[in-house]
């Protein structure tokens, strides 16, 4: 079934389509083709287009875009964007050293499942996670959806500081902290690689409607890495 | 350390970096889908008045000056100009005009003294400044550390590059107003309902327009925290996060709105009412923690036209650098 949308104005120089509010991995699908259908029409004045978990925002320079060319580009894409979810990619596979100084919060999420820490590792490095949207800070990405067991909602008062490249569970959501910054989420471990570094020739490691799969690493093996770069 | 970038030719020293001082183009415009927030100018038109005055072109990087301006010495000669909020200044000891392109001679200091309108003043320099674009732009967002000068405000002996001339155009002559009126510590600024008005009470809009909000005193680039009458919600203060246009009000469950601005982040979770216009953000802009901001909801037509003839204002002096 086609997900129904609505398009509305936000001022004067951003147009929004909204789907269903849910966190669905066919809404998201359906935001996702037509923000690369609005993308590749090209339509002049359009600065930005922006999925997210359900809507997608085009910003434009309303003195040099077309409002009719950019309606009517919206509404194609809205007709003919695929109907269907796209074909799996496969997975990015991202390396996680689990627990101990890295993972704080995994004898916590472990107790809220009622399960052992290694049970805990293997819920969330079993599952195939999909990118849902970026935001927050650069670079990071809201993967879902997590095993419900393990779903530990976040902490009631954030930390000031969560160290760059930690692991975390919020809910049905799972993400990766680019750099240190204040964050709320259960940290459960550690990657050593970046999500965003504006100095490599590729800064993103990941984008909208990506797959994502982890896979645990010991100590040594993160320190391995680091120390490789 | 600073990174001196290869078209350099000369540098301005930081000899006192004023309260905040950025550098900012016209933002990091097309990286929002990784989560890249877009900064630049907090008063956008003031800042193309500004590059306009000098001939550069309207993406040339300038200097976002806050409250209190910067003292900087000047390695070789260079025209410079300041649009934006009025401060006195000088050239060495020579006052030097508001608005109006002067010339700094080699070894001379520009120095911002006393401020009389407005918040932020734009000051831009004959080739225009020259750190190295990070992810397509030199617009500092301060939060992520991305661009201007090592991602953050100017500091005590900062050196900042400067291109070379080779692309300026003419310059413009002196203007005699600002792009819009400067509030005086209070001002109204249109806005457009939505995107999300489904989320509040019927009369919230009423209740947005009925008297001004009090920007509050941790209000910054990111967003101007507003203390006033509360606005209702109709089905909870909780979305899921979806994206926040420049100027969008959210509100969040106290019924406080936030007004988001340069540095907001690309997304947010909680009901937008309504959007400022375009045309109405170099007043927004010219705002600080303090003063008062009201609202008043108008037509698209309206907007268009505000916009219509604000561009008409600012193209006017723009037509001077091809002239």
């Amino acid at each position: 079934m086609t997900p129904l949308y609505r398009v509305v104005s936000a001022g004067d120089s951003a147009i929004v389509v909204e789907f269903e509010a849910r966190i669905d991995p066919v809404v998201n699908a359906r935001a996702i083709a037509i923000a690369d259908a609005v993308q590749a029409a090209g339509v002049p004045g359009v600065r930005d287009v922006v999925p997210t978990y359900r809507s997608v925002a085009i910003y434009f320079d309303p003195l040099r875009t077309d409002l009719n060319a950019l309606n009517g580009a919206i509404e194609q894409a809205a007709a003919t964007a695929d109907q269907t979810m796209p074909a799996a990619r496969p997975p990015i596979r991202i390396p996680v050293c689990y627990g101990g100084e890295f993972g704080p919060d995994l004898p916590a999420v472990a107790s809220y499942a009622g399960c052992s820490e290694d049970a805990v590792i293997q819920a969330h490095a079993s599952a195939i996670y999909r990118v849902f949207m970026l935001g927050f800070v650069p670079g990071f990405a809201y993967l879902g959806i997590v095993d419900e067991r393990i779903a530990m909602p976040r902490h009631a008062v954030p930390r000031v500081r969560v160290p760059a490249r930690s692991v975390a569970i919020a809910g049905a959501q799972t993400g990766i902290y680019p750099g240190d910054t204040p964050g709320g989420w259960q940290l459960i471990g550690r990657t050593p690689v970046s999500p965003f570094d504006p100095d490599r020739p590729e800064p993103f490691l990941m984008k909208a409607g990506d797959a994502v799969q982890f896979y645990a690493i010991d100590r040594d093996e993160y320190d391995r890495s680091i120390s490789r770069g | 350390m600073n990174t001196i970038a290869p078209s350099a030719v000369a540098d301005i020293h930081v000899i006192k970096p004023g309260m905040l001082t950025t550098v900012q183009d016209l933002g990091r415009w097309g990286l929002q889908a990784r989560g890249v927030p877009v900064a630049g100018p907090m008063d956008p038109w003031s800042h193309r008045l500004a590059n306009a005055l000098v001939g550069n072109d309207r993406a040339a990087a300038a200097l976002e000056i806050t409250l209190v301006g910067p003292e900087l010495e000047f390695d070789d000669e260079r025209l410079a100009a300041v649009a934006g909020a009025e401060f006195e200044m000088a050239v060495d000891d020579r006052p030097a005009p508001w608005n109006t392109a002067f010339l700094v001679p080699a070894g001379s200091r520009l120095r911002f003294r006393m401020r009389e309108r407005g918040v932020r003043a734009y000051l831009a320099v004959a080739g225009g400044i020259a750190v190295p674009p990070v992810l397509g732009s030199r617009a500092t967002h301060v939060v992520s550390g991305l661009g201007g000068l090592e991602g953050r405000p100017l500091k005590v002996g900062d050196r900042l590059p400067l291109a070379d001339e080779s692309s300026v155009q003419r310059p413009a002559p002196a203007v005699d107003r600002p792009v819009v009126p400067f509030p005086a510590g209070h001002a109204k600024v249109r806005v457009l309902p939505g995107p999300q008005g489904d989320y509040f009470a019927p009369d919230a809009l009423d209740v947005l327009q009925s008297e001004p909000y009090v920007i509050a005193q941790n209000s910054d680039r990111m967003g101007f925290r507003l203390s006033g009458p509360a606005l209702a919600h109709s089905r909870g203060a909780d979305i899921l996060s979806d994206a926040t246009p420049l100027g969008v009000l959210q509100v969040p469950a106290s019924g406080q709105p936030i007004l988001l601005m340069a540095d907001r982040p690309t997304a947010g979770g909680y009901p937008k009412i309504a959007t400022v216009i375009t045309a109405d953000l170099a007043l927004a802009g010219q705002l600080g923690p303090g003063d008062a901001i009201g609202f008043s909801v108008c037509t698209p037509r309206d907007a268009m036209a505000a916009l219509i003839a604000q561009e008409r204002f600012v193209m006017a002096v723009e037509s001077w650098n091809q002239s």
